[in-house]
């Protein structure tokens, strides 16, 4: 209590400027970054895996409206998604027999607004209760839909879903979108206004009784608001950038099959959301990134590739269950006190040792894998050529599993302790 | 004139068991009111009946001349009556001042609004900024309402009911816990923020309940057994009988 209350109003407006300055820089960096970023890789993958990301991205961070910042976590937000881009789809068919006119950019808008109309009904009577009873009828909506797939087959397309194709729509201002790069840029645009929209969301008055009514909705309702409002409000505005992620997935790949808005896409969000930190703004997005390139990455090398996402999201639940934007954010005391060099040598040796373990660990999985699929002979592995049916290998990697958790756990302790005293305050 | 809160031949049982047994009350606009009694008598499931927490078995409630009977909180909430919590109930995750600043969103008009910016609505903020300072809070503005000591908390708590600008004010045991410099700040801080309204507080700190109470009302197994002065309380035979039978100012 021994700041003097006179000099605050200045010190406040000093800081306010700052912040004003930082905040705006960064989503113009953000824009910039997005223009300039088809320019620095050359593969066409590399387009198509952005592409992905940036899909990817929007959904999470309309997933974390309702888990991080709603505290409510749902089972079922692909529906949302998957209903949106089935809307999106049979638009664009619409459009490219010339039965309604709407070019490809306004397409997400139409994703976005189914999204809204399914999740103004489901939310209507879902967002009733919190806690289990809210994710209870998530999964139930989920598996309904999924019973519906089969179903309505003419709207959903059985078993082979529903193709479209883009290039058939209305132009809009002579803008093209046969290519990847093309798609890209529509994507990226779409990707920076959603972010923008959903940023804005949480700064406005039902925003934050959405963050009030996730701490304590009892309290919310004796300050005037009902919870089940605050929540339904919410629930809708997630829908609404579900659908327009839905959008943009159904002009990006042209088809959408049941499994879009299966349970199986509403786990990968939740994981995306989680490993990049559900307290954060930030977090989704850098978990949706991270997911996605793993996955793109992981699925060329490995069949197991959905066991190391799964292995990632137990070690993150376990042991940085702030995800990794709030491990970043642990260390920003330490970054504006200049003494990350500090942590460097700690960070790196446990690093190095985590790694060689993973090496041992995924080793022995992919062996593992080998001698169940019943094959025989040799496989590459990382930089050699081993023989999984032979001993050898396995007490190999064994070695190295047990020299890395020994190594870290001798080391780990250190590298905490660094942390602990970089970040206390104070001069050094 | 007429009364701020008024109980007309309220009940509630839970199960089979009566607690309120038919309490009929009328706490006068303007003034500032205590609810005593031994433990169990039913303040707080009164409370509960009052701002809508709880459903009544029987009886009818009145706010300000409204029958708010069967309405949920945040609808009586609205109508100018706010109450605190006997356990703190803050927004724990939250900053101390967006903690007072929800409070104040409803009674601003804001409503569910999403096509306002919160840092744009000027009287909203400046509002909050001021019963920060009331609270003495001002310094502790940024830091997340969880980890505030528990007297701060206890603060909060009430910042949290007065915010919004209610006139009608339900305290849920201001001090409880409290040290005796913490109480007398708190004693401050209610007279100062109620003057004008109408307040009615649960209270076992007697030395507060004499201090600050214009009337008191006595709550005894459900059934209130004297409202009156606090002089004529404390001259009340069956008052002394039932609650102050041990020496005042023990809690």
């Amino acid at each position: 209590m021994s700041t003097p209350v006179a000099t605050r109003p200045f010190a406040v407006a000093g800081v306010a400027r700052a912040a004003r300055v930082r905040r705006y820089g960064l989503w113009l960096a953000a824009a910039v970054v997005l223009l300039l970023l088809p320019q620095s890789v050359r593969t066409g993958t590399a387009i198509a895996v952005m592409n992905q990301m940036g899909i990817a991205v929007i959904f999470a961070l309309s997933f974390n409206m309702l888990l991080g910042q709603g505290g409510m976590l749902s089972f079922g937000h692909a529906v949302y998604f998957g209903l949106g881009g089935f809307i999106a789809a049979h638009v664009l068919n619409m459009a490219g027999r010339g039965a309604i006119y709407l070019p490809v950019p306004l397409l997400p808008l139409v994703g976005g607004l189914g999204g809204l109309a399914f999740a103004a009904l489901f939310g209507s009577f879902s967002t009733r209760r919190a806690g289990t009873v809210f994710s209870m009828i998530s999964l139930g909506v989920a598996e309904l839909m999924a019973a519906s797939s089969l179903i309505f087959d003419k709207f959903f397309g059985g078993e082979e879903g529903i193709t479209t194709n883009r290039s058939k729509a209305p132009l809009l201002l002579g803008l093209e979108f046969t290519r990847d790069r093309q798609v890209y840029y529509l994507i990226a645009f779409w990707l920076f206004v959603a972010t923008l929209a959903m940023y804005a969301f949480s700064r406005t008055p039902v925003g934050r009784m959405a963050n009030a009514v996730r701490d304590n909705p009892e309290r919310a309702e004796f300050v005037g608001y009902s919870q089940h409002r605050v929540r339904f409000v919410s629930f809708c505005a997630a829908g609404f950038f579900a659908g327009i992620a839905g959008g943009l997935f159904a002009v990006n790949y042209e088809i959408l099959t049941a499994e879009n808005m299966g349970l199986n896409a509403s786990g990968a969000v939740l994981l995306m959301a989680y490993i990049g930190g559900i307290g954060s703004f930030v977090g989704p997005i850098l978990g949706a990134v991270v997911f996605t390139f793993l996955q793109s990455m992981l699925s060329d090398y490995t069949g197991m590739w959905l066991l190391y996402l799964g292995i990632l999201f137990l070690a993150t639940v376990l042991f940085v269950p702030m995800g990794l934007a709030g491990l970043l954010m642990l260390h920003a005391p330490v970054w504006r006190a200049r003494r990350v060099g500090r942590l460097l040598g700690p960070y790196v040796l446990t690093g190095a040792l985590g790694f060689v373990a993973a090496v041992g660990i995924i080793g022995l999985l992919e062996m593992v894998h080998f001698v169940a699929a019943g094959r025989t002979g040799t496989r590459r592995l990382f930089w050699l050529v081993v023989a999984p049916r032979t001993l050898m290998p396995w007490l190999g990697f064994a070695a190295l599993v047990v020299a890395g958790a020994v190594g870290v756990r001798w080391t780990g302790p250190r590298a905490v302790a660094a942390f602990a005293e970089a970040s206390r305050p104070g001069r050094p | 004139m007429t009364p701020a809160i008024e109980l007309s031949d309220v009940r509630k049982s839970f199960g089979a068991t009566p607690i309120i047994r038919g309490v009929s009350l009328a706490i006068e606009a303007g003034t500032r009111q205590a609810l005593i009694g031994p433990n169990g008598a039913g303040k707080s499931t009164l409370f509960n009946l009052i701002t809508g927490k709880y459903p009544v078995t029987s009886g009818r409630i009145r706010v300000k001349g409204a029958a708010v009977t069967d309405l949920a909180p945040y609808e009586i909430n609205r109508r100018g009556l706010a109450r605190s919590f006997q356990v703190t109930n803050i927004f724990t995750r939250m900053s101390v001042f967006e903690n007072i600043r929800c409070a104040v969103l409803w009674s601003a008009g804001y409503r569910y609004s999403f096509w306002h910016r919160i840092s744009a609505a000027r009287a909203v903020n400046e509002r909050a900024e001021t019963v920060l300072e009331q609270l003495n809070l001002t310094a502790r503005r940024d830091v997340p309402a969880g980890v505030l000591s528990y007297a701060e908390q206890r603060a909060l708590e009430i910042g949290i009911t007065i915010a919004g600008g209610a006139d009608v004010i339900l305290l849920d045991e201001p001090t409880a816990g409290m040290s005796r410099s913490e109480t007398e700040h708190v004693v401050g801080l209610i007279r100062q923020i109620t003057a004008g309204k109408t307040l009615l507080m649960v209270e076992h700190d007697m030395s507060v309940v004499f201090d600050l109470a214009d009337r008191i009302a006595v709550l005894v197994y459900g059934e209130v057994i004297a409202h009156d002065t606090p002089e004529r309380i404390r001259a009340n035979a069956a008052v002394q009988e039932a609650y102050l039978g041990v020496p005042q100012g023990v809690a």
